[in-house]
């Protein structure tokens, strides 16, 4: 039995997990609705079992009196409904004050740029571009600004709070802050086109002194590699198209139409968070693209035994 | 249980759709009864096409990973799901109970245009043919039946999907407002003598109220159509952003028609359970001033409440608030016909044909979803849920919970009138049953999924804790939802063979259409009497009674 209570409780947690006092507010107010809302269900679906049950035409033969209406009873739950209302339209908008604080006058510490089908991610003070992969210091709330390149989409990790979307030709703000170290998992929460499924998040809470680790590796410029393979992968990714679209800090690769790779070897997975980043899974992306994930904008590019070796052997050394 | 009071088999063969009339008869008809089935057709033919997109869905999402349907298709699948169910079940569905019931129950012979009834029933049929030839056309829609832009402009969506959806729309958006003009006017114009206003069945004065709902929704999405076709064909920028157009005015047409749509689904499925319950609890409507007052609330707050499907985009807070408090105002309403269809049954003498238990099923699975609905209007819980599988599990609730339930309420209760036969009550208890289980155990772990984190519309997911574990078991449960409906497909048939007898009023019910012959002939009525209450046919009953008429006790025939 106990086994049970544990697994339910368990998965109760599951639903309910925050990490961020936004994600609190939420929670508190989706508890206290849910609550009112059962109540309501009960009511109601106990009034009909109760009337099928006591009511029903075996043991009621006879013609019931024919009543018309009641306007006590009307006014009963024309108003106490409403006085519920009022009550939860309180709660929402306290509960909207307290999530979407005023950020007026102030730079977003971060920048999102969705994409089809990934996100373009920017620490505009630090002088920091990344995907995919969003670290942030615990406990230290910052300021998002959240756009598009194309489509419509939307920034949704549910631990850490409310979901922004991301709309082309608009700027939207919202804060973020974990008050918990950990990885948390979200995802593009609009549909976006045919990978929409595959438009993950990975957002990196950690502690200050980890984060500024992070930070001042990010902002070097990419490795120069010194082993002659990976050399000629560095050569390689400026002569075949890669650089068109990809940019690496400190090559002539500068271009941003797809994720900046200057520290992608840093990063725990690959195509905005449908593999890991490992050898054999970067191989095979680069091998079959449209295979892997169809539609998306990166091409076949036909590599060769030896191409495909220098240019995952350079790759990985990107730290 | 007896239903009804034993009729023997008639010496006469009853019509037959197919044997009487030919199929030419069936094409060139303008008669609102034949049209209305051939409505309530094509809505299960398209039921069936949009039932087995969702089954394809439900098995590719039955475990992480799979690749039973690619990308592309599962994209197309899913948009034709949502766009046949919304469009061409529920909404025909509807409308075909409207018009085949609508003249009857107003004493009417016919419609007061009845070629403009056979236009709207054949400009729909045709929009929907439409629609699906897109698969052998290049490609169905993939973007969604919301259909947002700029993904659905020509950069982002090439494939010609999107230009079919949109005029097949357009097409069946112009059906649906010839029918509501049709029962607008037959409503005014048509009624017997002695039918006020505050005397039609509440039948009537939904699907009367509805209309003025749709001939003020409908040309919104038309206009919204008609802009973002300009846009794909001749280059146009109404919606893209990167050329000065606005992504999100069309996601204010789409909802301000999206909205009310969701309204126009239900209200109906509001009207049939406001017939079949008072009959079924031998009862007159308890509050029918309230339940018709609280649907012309319904109407036009249905107007202010579209924003609610918007509040993640950042439109500021007095925004977000001012539309969150209209869609929690339009719960009251709403609210209100719960508790007069709960008092309905209230001290009655209830009698569970399968008609009664689909409505009474009603009653709670439409709380469930009304109330998750409400959790929409309070905006922070929206910023967490919206666009998430809560939101699947939602609409569901909403669209299957109360529109395709009172469906069902409705065939079970109408189909003698129609046919002449009484769809079989055993093999429509294993309908209803299995359907129920079935329903439940498929959406109500959709709940769980969207507060997990799963997002709506992916085409696979994840292998996140319970992700795997619950779409299993909705998938599990979709299998016994095949057998539900199977059954009743077979019953459908079954009994249009086999079924009992019906006789005029199988039911016992009170309205001017079981005054008809089941089937009723073409004419339907060749005499009416004058209507003096809400119940003309058991003030023919009581008079019977009171000996006032010569009639015997089977004489409402005579009436």
């Amino acid at each position: 039995m106990q086994y049970f209570w544990d697994k339910i409780e368990r998965f109760f947690s599951a639903l309910f997990q925050a990490a961020s006092p936004q994600a609190e507010d939420i929670n508190h107010l989706f508890y206290q609705f849910t609550i009112v809302a059962t109540l309501i269900v009960l009511i109601v679906a106990g009034g009909v079992i109760y009337s099928a049950i006591r009511y029903r035409a075996k043991k009621n033969p006879e013609e019931p009196a024919q009543t018309h209406g009641n306007l006590k009873l009307e006014i009963t739950w024309t108003v106490i409904p409403f006085l519920l209302l009022v009550f939860f339209f309180y709660l929402t908008v306290k509960a909207m004050k307290e999530i979407n604080q005023p950020y007026a006058g102030k730079k977003p510490d971060i920048v999102i740029i969705a994409h089809q089908w990934w996100w373009d991610i920017r620490y505009p003070g630090k002088k920091i571009i990344t995907a995919n992969e969003l670290h942030i210091p615990v406990n230290q709330k910052l300021l998002m600004e959240i756009e598009s390149a194309d489509v419509i989409h939307s920034w949704w990790v549910p631990e850490l709070g409310r979901k922004t979307d991301a709309v082309p030709g608009r700027q939207n703000y919202s804060w973020i802050v974990a008050d918990k170290a950990g990885v948390y998992k979200g995802k593009c929460s609009e549909y976006c086109g045919t990978q929409h499924a595959w438009m993950l998040i990975r957002v990196v809470a950690q502690t200050e002194e980890e984060f500024e680790k992070w930070a001042g590796q990010q902002q070097k410029a990419a490795v120069t590699p010194t082993d002659s393979v990976a050399r000629a992968g560095a050569r390689l990714f400026q002569h075949k198209a890669c650089a068109s679209c990809h940019a690496i800090r400190g090559t002539a690769a500068i271009s941003h139409m797809a994720p900046d790779l200057t520290h992608l070897a840093s990063r725990k997975t690959i195509l905005s968070g449908m593999l890991p980043l490992t050898d054999a899974n970067l191989r095979h992306w680069l091998q079959k693209p449209q295979k892997i994930k169809p539609d998306a904008n990166m091409p076949d590019f036909m590599l060769s035994p030896q191409e495909m070796n220098a240019l995952t052997k350079y790759l990985e050394e990107l730290q | 249980m007896r239903l009804s009071a034993s009729i023997p088999e008639p010496n006469v063969p009853l019509p037959n759709i197919l044997r009487n009339n030919g199929l030419l008869y069936w094409i060139s008809s303008v008669d609102h009864k034949q049209i209305g089935i051939m409505y309530l057709c094509s809505s299960l033919i398209f039921f069936v096409l949009g039932f087995s997109e969702a089954l394809l869905m439900r098995i590719q999402l039955a475990q992480p990973g799979m690749t039973l349907l690619s990308p592309e298709l599962y994209n197309q699948i899913f948009t034709m799901h949502g766009t046949t169910m919304i469009f061409l079940v529920l909404t025909p569905m509807l409308i075909g109970f409207s018009t085949y019931l609508l003249p009857l129950m107003i004493g009417a012979n016919e419609m007061a245009f009845p070629r403009l009834n056979a236009f709207s029933f054949w400009i729909f049929l045709f929009g929907g043919i439409l629609l699906y030839f897109s698969f052998l056309a290049g490609g169905a829609p993939n973007v969604g039946w919301f259909s947002y832009a700029p993904l659905s402009e020509k950069n982002y969506s090439f494939s010609p999907g999107v230009d079919y959806w949109a005029i097949s729309i357009l097409l069946m958006g112009i059906g649906t407002i010839g029918a509501a003009l049709n029962f607008v006017t037959t409503t005014l114009t048509m009624r017997v003598a002695g039918m006020s206003l505050t005397r039609v069945p509440l039948f009537v004065w939904m699907i009367f109220v509805n209309s003025f709902l749709i001939l003020a929704a409908f040309p919104v999405l038309n206009a919204g159509l008609v802009m973002i076709l300009i846009d794909r064909l001749l280059h146009a920028h109404f919606f893209t952003t990167a050329s000065g157009g606005s992504a999100l005015m069309w996601q204010h047409m789409f909802w301000v028609f999206g909205h009310p749509e969701v309204y126009i689904l239900a209200l109906p499925a509001f009207a049939i359970a406001s017939e079949v319950i008072p009959v079924f609890s031998r009862k007159p409507i308890f509050g029918y001033e309230f339940i018709a007052g609280s649907t012309v609330a319904i109407t036009l707050l249905s107007f202010g409440v579209w924003a609610h499907h918007m509040f993640a985009v950042g439109l500021g807070t007095t925004f977000n608030a001012f539309f969150a408090a209209t869609s929690m105002l339009i719960a009251i309403p709403t609210g209100i016909k719960i508790f007069n269809w709960l008092a309905t049954m209230w001290r009655g003498s209830i009698l569970f044909s399968t008609a009664m238990l689909f409505a009474v099923a009603f009653l709670i699975e439409f709380t469930i979803g009304g109330l998750s609905g409400v959790g929409f209007a309070l905006v922070p819980v929206d910023w967490r849920l919206t666009d998430s599988y809560f939101v699947v599990a939602h609409i569901h609730y909403v669209f299957i919970g109360a529109t395709l339930i009172c469906g069902f309420a409705g065939v079970y209760y109408w189909y003698p009138k129609i046919t002449g036969r009484i769809l079989s009550e055993k093999l429509g208890k294993w309908h209803f049953w299995l359907f129920i289980f079935g329903f439940n155990g498929t959406f109500f772990v959709f709940h769980f999924l969207g507060l997990l984190g799963m997002p709506r519309r992916v085409f696979t997911y994840p292998d996140l804790p319970y992700f795997g574990s619950l779409n299993l078991f909705s998938t599990f449960w979709s299998v016994v939802l095949i057998l539900s409906f199977m059954v009743f497909i077979y019953n459908l048939f079954y009994s249009l063979k086999q079924g009992k007898p019906a006789g005029r009023n199988p039911w016992n019910a009170w309205s001017l259409e079981w005054l008809t012959n089941s089937p009723p002939d073409l004419k339907s009525f060749t005499e009416v009497p004058v209507v003096q209450s809400r119940r003309p046919l058991r003030d023919i009953r009581d008079s019977v009674q009171s000996g006032i008429s010569a009639l015997n006790e089977t004489g409402v025939e005579h009436a």
